[in-house]
């Protein structure tokens, strides 16, 4: 499996209000957990080391 | 001072090179009466090489060191003739559980399938454990050189020779080789000014040593952030004697002299506890940790083993586990080379398949460090993350790191291992350590591994032609010891071999076979081939390969 960067979201503006609303009332370490533990929900779902290393690279790519 | 063990004090005995004022020769001179120096000697005695070991102390390890002893360490230790008294005298374990705040995260069993010899662990303190190899090597007739500190060493091509300090002055010994066991300050290394690289992690760690009446179930006990020491982790382990050994992280600043005083130590443990039960410190010490190995193990005529080798966190029980891997490896393939049986860079294998396994002991190591002491915040956060989802979420306690316990190394790319040219199944890959089963053998019950190692084994799983049998006890039998491996009592047996019955199938599961297969492993019980039909040709090449005279 390779990372998948075109579009795959079946509705796209509500899974960001979603992602956004999540972490109403947080205080930044509480925003921080809810990032870390949904991070590793994600990855379980995808599973494949080679898709999710190609994430962790595609993430990092602009920070460098 | 321990109030359930007394130490031995060997005898200092005046080495007879000394009166007459020369230098004692051997084959091979041992550095270190630990218990890698202690098994290396009763291996080569249990192979008629002739050594010399010795120790700058005269007594057993002091206060709370290695505790936990792995399958396969127990399994190197019956083949040395000193397993028994070692499991007898332990506790035996194989369930571990990890808490975060108040409450279980999750457990592992990391034995889960009955049909072996020895438990996934054992814990002995380490004092009792080289107590059970001095006796061993006692009843093989030799004794540790005790009060003998090896104070320096020169090699030339063919032989190596120590300086040896002792209370009535000094003398040298001049072997073929030295096994240089003397722990993680290894004096050899640094007389051969040795590099030793890696990283020193920035925690410490309060070990206490408890004497209790605990109510606590024979399991690891691992606490990430518990009630009673907010932020830290602590690591509960039974032992021997009604005595508890629990490690608490303190973090790096924290002042390790004031830390191991009872006044600091005591309120911890109450506090643990939970409860007003009676109980006594035997031993109180404060470590840091660090994950060091040498570049390369073989260094000329002297060779490194144990912790002088490679030293790793306690977290995972990698240190003594490995050792006893490390001589287990080396000693047959010593007796061989200075038996001229196999040119000196079979020596080489030991170099490459050692490094190997301190590379996983080392990262693995690393890796459950890097959890257990978080090196940043966000490392933190997303630990903290993996330990809150383990409670509900199967899936993040595959995540969570207390310590990945020692299993052994399977040599995969081992220069001594023959390619799979048929397809197998399971775990036992060339390089892999021969799994145990339940057998029949000379008419009573027994297991696998009692009946393998320290010669080279051919397994032969029946029923076959005895002509074959024939075949490979006229070309073989000097060198390797045939066995017929047997489903049932009743298959017919003409040829003059040994029979194990497999009365469980257990072998044919785990090792995947059906009549006609052949399985060749080493004398440290390791396969080094396998096939489902050979001809007598493969078995051979096989064998010299397996032997270090291949030329590969």
């Amino acid at each position: 499996m390779s990372l998948n960067t075109d579009p795959n979201f079946d509705r796209p503006d509500d899974f960001y209000q979603a992602l956004i609303d999540a972490h109403a009332g947080l205080t930044e370490a509480q925003s921080a957990a809810l990032n870390a533990r949904l991070i590793l929900l994600l990855a379980n779902q995808v599973g494949d080391f080679d898709t999710l290393r190609a994430a962790i690279a595609a993430a990092r790519e602009a920070l460098d | 001072m321990p109030s359930t063990y007394k130490a031995p004090e060997y005898p200092y005995v005046t080495p007879p090179e000394l009166r007459a004022g020369g230098v004692a020769k051997t084959q091979v001179a041992i550095v270190g009466a630990g218990p890698i120096g202690l098994a290396a000697a009763i291996d080569l005695a249990l192979q008629g090489i002739d050594f010399i070991i010795v120790d700058d102390n005269n007594t057993v390890s002091v206060g709370s060191r290695a505790i936990c002893y792995a399958k396969r360490a127990l399994e190197v230790l019956d083949r040395l003739g000193c397993g028994e008294p070692i499991c007898v005298r332990g506790i035996s374990w194989k369930v571990g559980k990890v808490f975060f705040h108040d409450k279980l995260a999750y457990q592992f069993d990391l034995l889960p399938e009955p049909g072996h010899k020895r438990p996934a662990f054992v814990n002995l303190q380490q004092y009792h454990l080289e107590e059970a190899l001095v006796d061993r090597l006692a009843a093989l007739g030799h004794a540790v050189r005790w009060r003998n500190k090896g104070i320096g060493i020169e090699q030339s091509a063919d032989s190596a020779r120590l300086t040896i300090e002792t209370p009535d002055g000094n003398y040298g010994i001049e072997a073929d080789y030295v096994i240089a066991a003397d722990g993680a300050r290894s004096a050899m290394r640094d007389l051969m000014g040795l590099e030793w690289k890696g990283q020193v992690f920035h925690d410490r760690f309060l070990i206490a040593d408890v004497h209790m009446k605990g109510e606590f179930p024979i399991e690891r006990w691992f606490w990430f952030d518990p009630p009673f020491h907010p932020g830290q982790s602590v690591l509960l382990h039974r032992q021997a004697d009604d005595v508890w050994r629990i490690d608490f992280q303190l973090g790096w600043g924290a002042d390790p002299e004031e830390e191991k005083k009872p006044e600091r130590v005591i309120p911890r443990i109450r506090a643990m506890l939970g409860d007003e039960r009676p109980f006594e410190l035997e031993w109180v010490s404060v470590y840091t940790f660090q994950c060091r190995r040498l570049d390369r193990f073989v260094h000329g005529r002297v060779i490194f083993a144990g912790d002088a080798a490679h030293q790793v966190s306690p977290f995972g029980a990698r240190g003594a586990n490995s050792g006893f891997q490390d001589t287990d490896n080396l000693c047959w393939k010593l007796a061989r080379v200075l038996r001229g049986q196999s040119p000196a860079s079979l020596l080489d294998s030991y170099d490459r398949e050692r490094v190997e396994a301190a590379e996983e002991n080392i990262l693995s190591s690393t890796r459950a460090t890097d959890f257990i002491t978080p090196k940043t915040p966000v490392s933190r956060t997303f630990r903290d993350a993996v330990l809150s989802l383990s409670q509900r979420h199967p899936f993040a306690r595959q995540l969570v790191n207390s310590g990945r316990l020692s299993m052994p190394t399977t040599h995969r790319g081992s220069a001594l291992s023959s390619l799979d040219r048929d397809v197998f199944a399971g775990a036992m890959v060339p390089g892999a350590p021969a799994a145990d089963a339940p057998v029949r053998v000379r008419g009573g019950s027994g297991w696998l591994l009692d009946e393998l190692g320290g010669h080279f084994d051919l397994l032969v799983f029946g029923p076959v032609a005895p002509q074959w049998l024939d075949e490979l006890q006229r070309s073989l039998g000097g060198e390797v010891r045939l066995t017929l491996i047997l489903a049932r009592p009743t298959d017919k047996v003409t040829a003059d071999v040994r029979v194990i019955e497999d009365v469980e199938g257990l072998m044919r599961q785990r090792y995947d076979s059906v009549a006609g297969t052949v399985y060749l492993l080493r004398p440290d019980q390791h396969v080094a081939a396998r096939w489902r039909a050979p001809r007598l040709v493969e078995v051979l090449e096989g064998l010299v390969r397996a032997q270090g005279r291949g030329g590969h």
